[in-house]
């Protein structure tokens, strides 16, 4: 860990285990962290969709058709699945460690994990209810 | 016939091996027995040569931390009855050069630890005769939570980073860190943003959070490593958005 620790010289014969490529597979808790590392993939998966989207509708009608049929084809289905499974794991994850983050003081007094944790709760539920609605009209 | 539990004790004596072995001990259970009872038992009546560090057995001084069954722990705080009937796992901690059996090598943290000075530095000392500096209670509960840390290290050996990136000043130092800048008497918060904001700082943390849930002392490394965060990117905007900002 330290190359150079003031009294290495009296202790010459020090253990240091080496760290396994596969660390984050010997305990689940560290599993679990990488797995919430890589649902950015997934973030990043469903942005690219977005700007091909985009794309397909500026370049026509056609476009777009064949677009919609990549999106019913089974591979875009699964992945989207799985992608949204990933993304649905970030955002429970980031909601959940926001209290870490944020130190609201309110009064002198730090405001509750809880209330931290549901307000952004209930703003993802908002923003999402929003997102539906304009679908509905549309 | 009494009840005993056994004990898989890392054992390295590094004049006779070259790698830690494990040595299995057998101990009486008694129920208001922690580890750090069954390890005196043994270095008192078993075996003399185990070697490991203790002082307070009530979780004050920091010094019994390794690892049981695989988890950091206080072991003056871990009872034999929640790891019944065995067997328990004591190995030192995780991350860090063993230099024999259940002992560890601290001075990479406490060099590192005084890197970002973890004092009240103050601009100018007022004199005597105005006395002490005056907190209220709102200006200590503040830093109190931080300030509980005990210096166990526990928080290195949940920390995945430390483990990868030698550099890394760790979850305890920058805990301690923002002890001290949320302290109102102090003034040392941009000296300490300066360091940490640097190579081995803040940023290497990726927020695996094992550091606050193995805290035997609730400090929430992680809480503060994450709101020291946006502290230095609000630090950065404003020198880049707005020269005059850190001025």
């Amino acid at each position: 860990m330290s190359a150079a620790a003031p009294y290495t010289r009296h202790h010459p014969r020090w253990y240091r285990r080496r760290v396994s490529v596969w660390w984050w597979l010997e305990s689940w808790r560290y599993t679990r962290f990488v797995l919430r590392e890589l649902t950015s993939l997934a973030v990043a998966f469903f942005a690219l969709l977005a700007l091909w989207k985009v794309y397909a509708i500026g370049a026509g009608p056609a476009a777009y058709a064949r677009f919609l049929a990549w999106m019913q084809s089974p591979v875009f289905l699964l992945l989207n699945a799985v992608a949204f499974l990933f993304v649905v794991y970030h955002s429970v994850t980031w909601f959940n460690l926001a209290p870490r983050a944020m130190a609201v003081r309110i009064g002198g007094k730090r405001v509750p994990d809880w209330v931290i944790q549901a307000g952004n709760y209930a703003a993802w539920a908002a923003v999402t209810a929003f997102a539906l609605w304009v679908l509905q009209r549309g | 016939m009494a009840e005993t539990v056994q004990l898989e004790v890392t054992r390295y004596r590094p004049e006779q091996e070259s790698e830690p072995t494990a040595q299995t001990y057998e101990v009486p259970y008694r129920k208001d027995w922690v580890v750090l009872d069954a390890l005196n038992y043994i270095k008192d009546q078993q075996d003399g040569s185990l070697s490991f560090r203790w002082s307070c057995r009530m979780g004050v001084c920091g010094s019994c931390g390794m690892m049981v069954n695989g988890e950091p722990k206080l072991t003056c705080a871990a009872f034999l009855s929640d790891y019944f009937p065995g067997p328990v796992r004591v190995e030192p901690l995780q991350f860090f050069p063993v230099i024999r059996d259940l002992v560890v090598d601290i001075s990479d943290f406490l060099g590192k630890l005084k890197r970002v000075k973890p004092w009240i530095v103050r601009e100018e000392e007022q004199p005597l005769e105005q006395g002490e500096y005056k907190q209220t209670p709102a200006q200590l509960d503040l830093y109190k939570q931080h300030s509980m840390c005990i210096n166990c290290m526990l928080c290195y050996s949940a920390c995945p980073i430390y483990a990868l990136e030698p550099g890394f000043v760790g979850p305890a130092t920058i805990a301690l860190a923002q002890r001290y800048n949320l302290d109102s008497r102090d003034f040392g918060a941009q000296e300490r943003l300066d360091i940490l904001s640097g190579k081995g700082g803040i940023w290497e943390c990726t927020f695996v959070g094992e550091c606050t849930k193995v805290c035997p002392k609730h400090v929430d490394p992680a809480g503060a490593i994450q709101q020291y965060k946006i502290k230095g990117a609000l630090n950065w905007f404003k020198s880049v958005l707005l020269p005059w900002g850190t001025k």
